[in-house]
């Protein structure tokens, strides 16, 4: 079978200890949640730690909670704030995250299979490596075409005389975080910050996040929807070869607000498994604002604002026409979805 | 390259010189030993089973050995090209190596068919294929073998790489095997029957498509692992996944020029084949190679991505078909044209090239037949029998046409099948002979279970129904190498402890031969199914079978387990007739017991019959085996495809089309089978419905190809997608038992052939639904969505190109 490259293994029991070993080890570490993407990585020779440090014992990263809240009794005005270690069967199922992001646990629901879900994280989904046709391989097969521009090589198979990466985001839970405007708190021996998911990732596919050698993420915080808003909404669609296990070949976040009489006041469409940067699509609050979300007419025009700017590429197996073309039936499901959830 | 032409009619008996020398055919008939079955027939737990659950199973990757190396394959990175150079030096320097061998130390040629021999062990002067193994390491681990791959200097001379078949075969210039005498050509066959063009001519109704099926593989969970192990005693023991041991062992013999009897060739349990295991492997000679050049045991286990290099898997093809029909809806001749995509060697190539035509000739009457088929080299990895060998590509052409035909005869596509069935005891018109023959039933059954008659056309929009029938072989009397010896052997042993050991040549690969011998020794010797232990696939020990390939080894092996069983019965009874001074006929043996007919109170154990039987004649044995009765067409070629009983299956699907996204999902299919009587209903119906699975798969999800540059496309399991259990239809599975007169006690195969008409079905049933015949294999959402595309804009027009039109309103 394929075999791990050797590498010293770490294990800190607290987030502390954990960003002292980044900074102690910077870029000859790797950072392992619950490994499901980066074993395979590893044994693909896409990584060549020196040091592996897994995040398994680090408790503090693990747990669901709302904070903040007050005036509202049920808490609905808190912030939602999910470790990076949580799983993402605990996401898909906990009562915080179907109450106050319904689309968040469809997102998380719809990664890979059950298994997966038991050991991958939010955090490691957040952080997900992007992904291409011409890079998830074995050494041997990038070896035999010359590799490519994320690893090893000079050119782009997806796009010729391409001088920039185009591996594309395939993180599920992404898509949908950047529809919430999720913020990332990211820890390092330097301190903490914090990082709207939405300036977070970078357009290059070779490394799609900011985050620097030394840091790592400890939390991901879904903020209280607007206190004018009469309610809350998101849902997630994606496309997919099969029911499960796979990555998506698009995948499609909405999320929106409606006042008290139910009209939208305010929306946001997200379209990933695309390129390097889950794409936030302009002009959406615009053509939304004052309409439905059950009137079909105005799904469709939000659905062509999407497709018109979606332009797929070689870098997911798949026709890229048909892929295209599926942008709005998605942006339908998405809606759709999402209004069969639970609503906060 | 041979181009045969047919006479056309039934074969007459020939007088063959060399048939008194040849084994004989013998079978038993379809009635049970005793008054009654106690065993066959039953659902039963397969006799191994509980250890594959529990993981007590020993695989070959299971299996260490003390101070066992671990082995790599050094694999071409280009798809064509010539080797100039290959340096191991450094390889063989690096601390934990053992041992390097290249080709040029293993230079005999090999070819699983005898005419073809075409491989070698490791390649020498050319590299064919991204993958083809070029030198292997032996280490003390995986990690050190791999690094030494590293370290093996190949210069390589890069020829132009021929991926498109069409284009090989155009090419002179470009030759995937120089000295090939017909270009890229690896065989050509045209056979005639009848007069198809005249037939064709006079038809009320013809259609003429192109067809294209996709390559697939068969991704079974254990890849190929082999070990192997030289012993000071000179013996070369080698333990491989294969699912033909005797071939591996015929060619070891060749390639390691070591003599046969010093190589002793075992198959441990075996993680699924399909197909996909039955050539000889680079990694079992560079395993045996290299354990007897360091004389330590040495394993290799492929990884799942030179699993896909390795291959074998179902061939491409492109095939233009014709069919013509008559008012009344007989067929009146087929017409096929097939340019099969071969990879880069023969494999068992020759065999496909028939079958995409041998196979085609029943359950439906053809009077009129042409094919002409033409499998030529490509840079590819190597294409050989998955499952359904040869046949489930032209089956779904004319499966196809057979409803393309229903819909412009105005009839119903079963009726149409009802009107052509050929009927059991009958000669086709490419001189096969068929026996028993349930089609018509189970075109019954299935109508029936999908309540065709009642929800056809009912079903509302994007839903539909589709029908296909097939036929498949039971074994074939052409045996790989010629020989006049059996086809399949069984050797019993009794133990005075009431313990009988049945040492069967079969393999099991999970298809459950083990457990319809210990069945069928059971049955004869009426014991307890757990008092028979099974001891298979092993040089050594067991009579020479020739494998689980063809769907032979029920019929074959059972018929031989039958007749070795068969004996002992007779010799018990008659000892302990003796013993109790009665007529042999009267004692019967059942359920652990041998008693008296007449005098049911008089009863012994097994054990105890056994053992007055050992006393009266002597150490107790027997031996059993199985040929095949002279069958075939009189013609070249003739013989291949002819088998001692066919199998028939009629497969209806249930589809739904969602139009937004071309995304079809089958919520149900159903298949009967007629597999004569159904030894062990459980395996029968599992078999069934791992074919209906694999189908299913191959029509929407499975593609084996390459890429631009020639790599595989897909080479895991991530991206060659096969259906997962939420993607699967619920599986109805039914079988038919049209009780043949020369299988064990009337069986034939099931393994196979219900794989077949599951494609058409759910191509028919997508038509049904929405009004779009589908022709090119996967049936992507893409592809869907433009043939509903397509659909509209002829609608639009107010025409109806391509018989859309004739679709149902909706």
């Amino acid at each position: 079978m394929l075999r791990l490259e050797p590498f010293a293994f770490a294990r800190p029991g607290s987030v502390d200890e954990a960003v002292a070993l980044l900074a102690k080890h910077g870029r000859a570490a790797r950072l392992i949640a619950g490994g499901t993407d980066v074993m395979p990585n590893l044994k693909h020779g896409l990584y060549e730690p020196e040091v592996v440090i897994g995040l398994s014992a680090v408790a503090e990263l693990r747990g669901i909670a709302l904070e903040g809240g007050g005036a509202a009794a049920n808490g609905s005005d808190g912030e939602l704030v999910i470790g990076a270690m949580t799983t993402l069967a605990e996401v898909e199922s906990h009562p915080l995250v179907l109450a106050r992001a319904p689309g968040l646990a469809q997102a998380a629901r719809s990664v890979a299979g059950p298994t997966q879900r038991t050991m991958g994280t939010l955090g490691g989904n957040v952080c997900l490596d992007t992904r291409c046709v011409w890079i998830n391989q074995s050494h041997f097969w990038r070896k035999s075409l010359g590799y490519c521009l994320k690893k090893d090589g000079t050119v782009c198979h997806v796009v010729q005389g391409g001088k920039s990466c185009v591996a594309a985001a395939s993180n599920d839970t992404a898509t949908l975080l950047c529809a919430l405007g999720a913020t990332l708190v990211i820890r390092s021996a330097r301190g903490v910050r914090a990082v709207a998911i939405r300036d977070f990732y970078k357009p290059d596919g070779a490394m799609n996040q900011r985050l620097e050698p030394d840091e790592l993420l400890t939390q991901i915080r879904v903020p209280a929807p607007r206190r004018s808003s009469g309610a809350s909404w998101s849902g997630y669609a994606k496309l997919r070869a099969r029911n499960s296990i796979d990555f998506p070949k698009l995948s499609i976040a909405v999320a929106w607000t409606t006042d008290r009489v139910g009209a939208i006041d305010d929306a946001t469409l997200v379209v990933s498994a695309i390129a390097a940067v889950p794409r936030v699509i302009a002009g959406i609050a615009d053509l939304a604002r004052g309409g439905r979300a059950d009137d079909p007419a105005l799904i469709a025009r939000l659905g062509e604002q999407a497709r018109k700017v979606t332009i797929p590429l070689t870098n997911i197996d798949g026709d890229t026409g048909w892929r295209r073309a599926m942008v709005p039936v998605f942006v339908k499901r998405a809606f759709a979805a999402a209004r069969m959830a639970t609503t906060g | 390259m041979s181009s045969s032409h047919g006479s056309g009619k039934p074969p007459a008996d020939r007088a063959d010189p060399l048939q008194h020398a040849r084994s004989p055919n013998r079978t038993f008939g379809p009635q049970p030993p005793g008054e009654q079955f106690e065993v066959i027939g039953k659902r039963l737990r397969k006799v191994d089973g509980a250890g594959k659950a529990t993981g007590e199973a020993l695989y070959t990757d299971d299996l260490a050995l003390p101070g066992m190396l671990h082995g790599k394959t050094l694999r071409s990175p280009h798809p064509h090209a010539r080797i100039k150079r290959i340096d191991t030096t450094k390889a063989e320097a690096l601390a934990g190596v053992f041992g390097v061998v290249t080709g040029a130390e293993m230079p005999a040629r090999f070819g699983v068919i005898p005419w073809t021999p075409d491989e070698t062990a490791l390649c020498i002067d050319k590299v064919r294929f991204i993958g083809d193994p070029v030198a292997a390491v032996a280490a003390v681990d995986e990690e050190t073998a791999t690094r030494a791959l590293d370290l093996i200097e190949v210069d390589y001379e890069q020829l132009p790489a021929l991926f498109d078949p069409a284009e090989a075969l155009a090419r002179k210039d470009v030759l995937v095997h120089e000295g090939n005498k017909h270009g890229n050509i690896t065989k050509e066959v045209l056979l005639e029957f009848g007069d198809p063009d005249g037939a064709l001519a006079k038809s009320d109704f013809v259609v003429e498509d192109d067809y294209f099926f996709h390559g697939t593989a068969h991704a079974p969970i254990e890849t190929h692992v082999a070990l192997a192990r030289y012993g000071s005693d000179g013996v070369l023991t080698l333990w491989s996944a294969t699912q033909i041991p005797h071939y591996v062992h015929r060619e070891l013999a060749k390639v390691l020029d070591l003599p046969a009897p010093q190589i002793r060739v075992i198959q441990p349990c075996l993680g699924g084949a399909f197909g996909g295991k039955s050539d000889p492997f680079s990694l079992e000679f560079c395993a045996a190679k290299l354990a007897m050049k360091t004389r330590r045991p040495v394993k290799f286990l492929y990884t799942r991505e030179e699993e896909f290099y390795a291959h074998r898997g179902r061939h491409p093809m492109a095939m233009r078909f014709k069919t013509g029909l008559s008012k009344d809806g007989r067929i009146t001749a087929v017409d096929s044209k097939i340019l099969i995509d071969g990879g880069a060697y023969s494999s068992f190539g020759l065999v496909t090239t028939y079958y995409s035509g041998q196979l085609l000739t029943g359950p439906h009457q053809i009077p009129n037949y042409r094919f002409h088929s033409t499998r030529v080299f490509t840079n590819k990895p190597p294409c050989g029998p998955k499952r359904g060998h040869g046949s489930v590509q032209p089956r779904f052409a004319l499966e196809v046409q057979l409803d393309r035909l229903a819909e412009k005869a105005g009839l119903d596509p079963i009726e149409v099948r009802r009107r052509n069935f050929q009927g059991a005891y009958t000669t086709t018109v490419n001189g096969q002979r068929v026996t028993s023959n349930g089609f018509d039933q189970c075109l019954d059954v299935v109508e029936k279970a999908s309540g065709w008659k009642e929800r056809r056309g009912k079903l509302g929009r994007g839903r539909g129904l589709g029908v296909a029938g097939s036929m498949y072989i039971s074994g074939t009397n052409y045996c790989i190498y010629p020989n006049d010896m059996p086809q399949a052997g069984i050797q019993i042993k009794v133990d005075r402890s009431g313990l009988v050991t049945v040492f069967s040549g079969a393999s099991d690969i999970g298809q459950g031969s083990n457990s319809v011998a210990a069945y069928i020794v059971a049955e004869e010797l009426g014991m307890r199914v757990e008092d028979v232990r099974v001891v298979a696939a092993d040089s050594d020990l067991c009579p020479v079978d020739l494998g689980a390939y063809s769907s032979r080894i029920t019929f074959m092996v059972g018929n031989a387990a039958v007749h070795a069983a068969r004996k002992l019965r007779k010799q018990v009874q008659a000892a302990v007739a003796q013993e109790w001074g009665i007529e042999p006929e009267r004692v019967v043996l059942a359920g652990g017991f041998a008693f008296d007919k007449d005098d049911r109170g008089k009863a012994i154990t097994s054990a105890k019959a056994f053992q007055i039987t050992e006393a009266v004649l002597e150490t107790l044995g027997s031996t059993g085996s199985y040929n095949t009765p002279n069958l075939g067409g009189d013609y070249r070629g003739g013989t291949i495809g002819a088998s001692p009983a066919y199998s028939f299956t009629a497969c209806v699907a249930e589809v739904e089309v969602d139009e937004e996204t071309g995304i079809v999902t089958v919520p149900h299919v159903w298949t009967a089978h007629d597999c004569g009587r159904a030894l062990a209903p459980v395996l029968v119906e599992g078999q069934i419905e791992g074919s209906a699975y694999m189908g299913f798969g191959e029509v929407f999800l499975e593609h084996h190809d390459v890429n631009r540059y020639g790599l595989h496309a897909r080479p895991n399991l991530l991206d060659y997608t096969i259906p997962t259990s939420v993607d699967c239809p619920e599986f109805h599975a039914s079988y038919v038992e049209s009780l043949d007169p020369e299988g064990p006690y009337g069986a034939k195969e099931a393994g196979e052939g219900p794989l077949h008409p599951t494609i058409p079905a759910i191509a028919n049933a997508i038509h049904d639904a929405c009004g779009i015949w589908l022709t090119k294999l996967p049936f992507t959402p893409a592809k869907v969505v433009a043939a509903l595309q397509a659909r509209d804009a002829a609608r639009a027009a107010g025409g109806g190109a391509n018989g859309t039109a004739n679709g149902r309103a909706h």
